[in-house]
């Protein structure tokens, strides 16, 4: 093909190459498009997640951070797109991701117990009809125990606290021991000590060599907490390391006028990238 | 004249001329009242309130038989099915605020039992000596044969009262039904309206009871607000939409009926209420099917056009089937997907277009322009031909686009 | 509790019980997923169901009356999905546009078909006729073991039998996926769980079950069954397990008192017949329902489910 490369300054993020090649990629994402109505939520965004990373995906509110999440995983339809996992067709590789989605999706009053909920991660492995045996129990009581919820284990879901709701959630999630670790704003309205046991449980995550990507709102913990962002804002605005990509003029071009050039540089980012 | 005509043209004797009065009153009202319900997502209490009143009407015959009146008081019975009506509905709220059951298993509830209730009550009256002939039965379908001038009248009378109430209460139940938070910030007392809506509510089924039956009065509280907000997207315009819907419905249906014999006066207003109902869903010029299916197929092809552009101004190879037919029934690409010349220079519109959006995002620090750029809104209509030539300077005159020759 | 009791009585009460549990099995299901007017949308065009089948056989036999129904009944669950879907309307309104508009196509043809020879109306269709569905050949307990006198029990038991196995089985199948689509559906489908087909197989086993108690016991228990006995057992117990179990238990309850209070509670005032037991079945769970609301042990929402709800 004779085409000459335009090198679009929107296309900043690509001037990076992607840390993996899309087959070995945790999730890679190429041309997404989601609508609501007739107004792209997420316009063709190609994205490669790196792996055995945590990734933040960022941008203002309304950007499409958990739209582009959910219709990768199928859980809102897409208008155009292509989703791959670990190199396959995101429908047969099911098994390997864990998705832990916002706490407010779900009914809180559901008559159902903590231990009951992690064992919904279980689901896949215990198939339909066998019975939950003690084994299981016993994963699903460590799950817990690793985010700080084992005493809580027989309480009816509806008594918990919003960051106690969350361990319930990540807890499920650890209970499917998969590779991909989706998360859709998991410090959101959690109290201090809840945010910091969850990051302390996706560090170990990463240290086994799993991929993490969530979706963050918070920019003054980015660099933090991950090694990568995907900053978006209904485009792929920019991808890469933290080094690389999370600088004040791929967050300008984020965030538009939302976010002050001062408040930027309050975010410690490195000396080199503002301008 | 054809009976159709005549029944339309109200020449088709008293009687049925002051149903059909009443009928279209009724629907107007119906329509406007149930408005303000579906507003505020609570269609089906309408279901609930409908069948709690059967068994008040059973209670209100057993009453005025053992007065010694005569069972069969239109007003009496409207009376007694009010007030069963209310408690089904007090109940349905007590359900929903005391414990953790959610409205739709109150209503269900509450209407299941009522009318279970309501049927043993029946089969009491039907073993009561007076009770043989109550003719009861037509409060669940609704009946107009047979029906004496005076109910007729207590129809078209009531019919009137519930328009007249609509039109008084129409501002404040505007401001509830669409905003309940703000109306109460600015002083309105949203229980009283809420409760005076619900009074409206009631006062429209049980006046419908005996006309249109208690099942089918559901349909002219939901149908006509439903099928007027296809039309209008302003909350007050859905209440005259909903009010005219219902009462055309009425009207034509009463006619339609009163032209045959057997023709069920209720079944036939309902199922005019749902013809026009089908017909909005079908062709409304906004939120009609057929405009959604035109708007969104319209909207797929401007998706994959421009993600088919971008790939190929970055000389990406397009994989996607759909892309490739939209762009090659647009003579952009060749069948074997190399771009053709006219696909070239509109990758190259694109492309610079894609540059003039980076600078207009680095100059406009406004989250409000920069937040169209979304991929499809074209840089033209965001901003003024000053601007883009701006732009254009800084982008420091035209890129070249196409090189033969690749990297 | 001799021979009369067989005779008169054993079938209707076990009718009522099976009907009963059908209905509150999938019922569970539906009030937690804010869905519970489903039942009530079912057994309203139910009458529309029979009364085409009715036109296009000709006969009253069961089988086309019941596959009529079950076809209504999935008409109506497409076309409400396809308002929602297509007119962008809230789920109530469209079941409030869809059973009305059938149930009135339903009377409408009733009206203008000639039925009036056969017994086909829509009390009947409302009311059912429980009491009539007696074991004429039945002389006493012995009877059970009487191959001769067990032919002659009525159909309607042996069709709603099967159906309350079948509604049984299917939920101990499907428990697990039920369970997670129905409080976390963006989990599930995340799972590859496929949660849109989970939801409409839930509503068409709920038609069949809607369909089969109807042909017996009408549609007022149908819709009462759905709601009263799950929405009393969610205010007994915080697992779901134990809430089916509360449910099928008032269920049964329900059935029994309400036949009996409708055989015999007359008498006990002096009367002399029967008042109908459909109707009676449904005021006793909601009686249940209202002693659940007053003290079951877990009727309030608390935590964080409540600010939740109040938000």
């Amino acid at each position: 093909m004779k085409q000459a490369a335009i090198t679009l300054a929107a296309d900043r993020g690509r001037v990076h190459s992607p840390a993996a090649p899309p087959e070995d990629s945790p999730l890679a994402i190429s041309g997404l498009t989601v609508s609501y109505g007739d107004k792209p939520a997420v316009f063709s965004v190609d994205a490669t997640f790196a792996p055995e990373a945590m990734t933040a995906i960022i941008g203002p509110n309304g950007a499409g951070k958990s739209t582009l999440l959910k219709a990768s995983l199928g859980v809102i339809p897409r208008v155009s797109g292509e989703v791959t996992v670990f190199g396959r067709p995101i429908e047969r590789a099911r098994e390997r991701i864990a998705y832990v989605p916002q706490r407010a999706s779900v009914d809180w009053d559901f008559p159902t117990t903590v231990i009951d909920v992690v064992l919904m991660g279980l689901y896949r492995r215990i198939g339909l009809v066998r019975r939950i045996g003690r084994a299981n129990r016993d994963t699903a009581l460590e799950c817990l125990d690793r985010v700080g919820m084992a005493d809580f284990a027989h309480r009816q879901i509806g008594q918990l606290s919003g960051g106690q709701q969350q361990r319930v959630f990540l807890a499920r999630a650890l209970a499917q021991d998969a590779d991909l670790y989706l998360l859709d704003e998991p410090f959101a309205g959690v109290d201090a000590a809840t945010e910091r046991a969850i990051i302390d449980v996706l560090k170990a995550l990463k240290a086994q060599s799993r991929a993490v990507v969530c979706v963050h709102h918070d920019l003054a913990t980015v660099r933090a907490y991950f090694d990568h962002v995907f900053l978006i804002n209904v485009r792929r605005i920019a991808q890469g390391t933290v080094e690389e990509a999370f600088t004040s003029e791929n967050l300008q071009a984020t965030y538009g006028g939302r976010l002050a050039t001062g408040h930027i540089d309050q975010l410690s980012l490195p000396g080199q990238q503002v301008s | 004249m054809n009976p159709l005509a005549e029944a339309l043209l109200l020449q088709a004797g008293y009687n049925a001329a002051l149903v059909g009065i009443g009928a279209g009153l009724l629907g107007f009202a119906a329509g406007a009242a149930g408005t303000f319900l579906f507003l505020r997502k609570r269609a089906l209490v309408s279901d609930a309130v409908a069948h709690a009143t059967l068994p008040g009407v059973g209670l209100a015959f057993i009453v005025m038989v053992m007065a010694g009146g005569d069972g069969r008081n239109l007003l009496g019975l409207l009376a007694g099915s009010a007030v069963s009506a209310w408690v089904g509905l007090w109940l349905v709220q007590w359900m929903t605020r005391t414990t953790r059951l959610s409205e739709d298993a109150a209503i269900g509830a509450v209407l299941s039992v009522f009318f279970g209730l309501g049927i043993v009550i029946l089969t009491v009256i039907q073993t009561m000596s007076s009770g043989r002939q109550a003719g009861l039965e037509s409060f669940l379908l609704g009946s107009t044969a047979g029906m004496l001038f005076n109910d007729a009248l207590i129809i078209a009378i009531g019919g009137s009262l519930a328009v007249i109430a609509t039109w008084l209460l129409r501002r404040p139940m505007t401001l509830v039904s669409f905003d309940p938070d703000y109306a109460a910030a600015s002083g309105t007392n949203v229980d009283r309206i809420d409760l005076a809506m619900m009074g409206l509510v009631m006062a429209v089924t049980v006046i419908g009871l005996k006309l249109v039956g208690l099942i089918l009065i559901i349909a002219l509280l939901i149908i006509p607000p439903v099928t007027a907000r296809f039309w209008t997207e302003r909350s007050d315009h859905v209440i005259w939409w909903a009010g005219i819907f219902g009462g055309v419905s009425g009207y034509v249906g009463a006619a339609i009926s009163a032209s045959a014999p057997a023709l069920p006066t209720g079944a036939i207003i309902v199922l005019v209420a749902a013809g026009l109902f089908g017909l909005s869903l079908l062709f409304a010029p906004a939120r009609g099917v057929a405009a959604a299916v035109l708007r969104h197929r319209r909207f797929q092809w401007r998706v994959h056009r421009r993600q088919g552009l971008l790939a190929m101004a970055r000389a990406e190879p397009i994989h996607d089937p759909f892309t490739l037919r939209v762009l090659g029934s647009e003579g952009l690409v060749r069948r074997d997907g190399v771009p053709t010349d006219a696909g070239r220079a509109q990758a190259a519109k694109i492309a610079r277009d894609e540059r003039r959006w980076d600078v207009a995002r680095q100059i406009h620090l406004d989250a409000g322009l920069t937040g169209r750029y979304d991929g499809l809104t074209p840089i033209e209509q965001v901003f003024t031909p000053d601007e883009i030539a701006e732009f254009d300077a800084r982008i420091g005159g035209p890129a070249p686009v196409a090189t033969q020759g690749g990297h | 509790m001799g021979a009369q009791f067989v005779q008169f009585s054993l079938t209707p009460i076990l009718i009522g019980i099976f009907a009963a549990i059908a209905c509150a099995l999938p019922g569970n299901f539906l009030v937690l997923r804010r869905q519970a007017l489903i039942g009530d949308a079912i057994s309203h065009v139910v009458l529309p169901g029979i009364v085409v089948a009715f036109l296009i056989t000709g006969t009253v036999a069961a089988i086309p009356m019941l596959l009529g129904a079950a076809g209504a009944a999935i008409v109506a669950v497409i076309l409400i999905e396809a308002i929602k879907r297509l007119g962008r309307i809230e789920p109530g309104a469209a079941m409030g546009v869809t059973f009305t508009t059938l149930f009135a196509a339903g009377v409408l043809l009733l009206d203008q078909s000639d039925t009036s020879n056969v017994h086909l109306d829509v009390e009947h269709a409302l009311m059912g006729n429980l009491e009539s569905l007696i074991w004429f050949r039945a002389e006493g307990w012995h009877s059970l073991f009487d191959p001769v006198a067990l032919a002659a029990l009525p159909d309607e038991l042996g069709r709603i039998f099967v159906v309350c196995l079948l509604v049984i089985a299917l939920t101990v199948f499907f428990w697990r996926p039920l369970k997670i689509s129905t409080f976390d559906e963006g989990f599930a489908q995340a799972l590859g769980l496929p949660v849109g087909a989970m939801g409409f197989g839930l509503v068409v086993v709920a038609a069949i079950a809607a369909v089969a108690a109807f042909d017996a016991v009408g549609s007022i228990i149908v819709i009462a069954m759905f709601i009263c006995p799950p929405a009393a057992a969610r205010l007994m117990t915080n697992s779901l397990e134990r809430q089916v179990w509360w449910s099928v238990g008032f269920a049964t309850l329900a059935a029994i008192l309400g036949y009996v209070f409708a055989g015999y509670g007359p008498l006990w005032f002096g009367g002399q017949n029967a008042v109908s037991a459909a109707g009676m079945i449904a005021a006793v769970s909601g009686v249940i329902l209202g002693l659940a609301c007053l003290y079951g042990p877990h009727r309030s929402r608390v935590g964080a489910a409540r600010q939740q709800a109040d938000a």
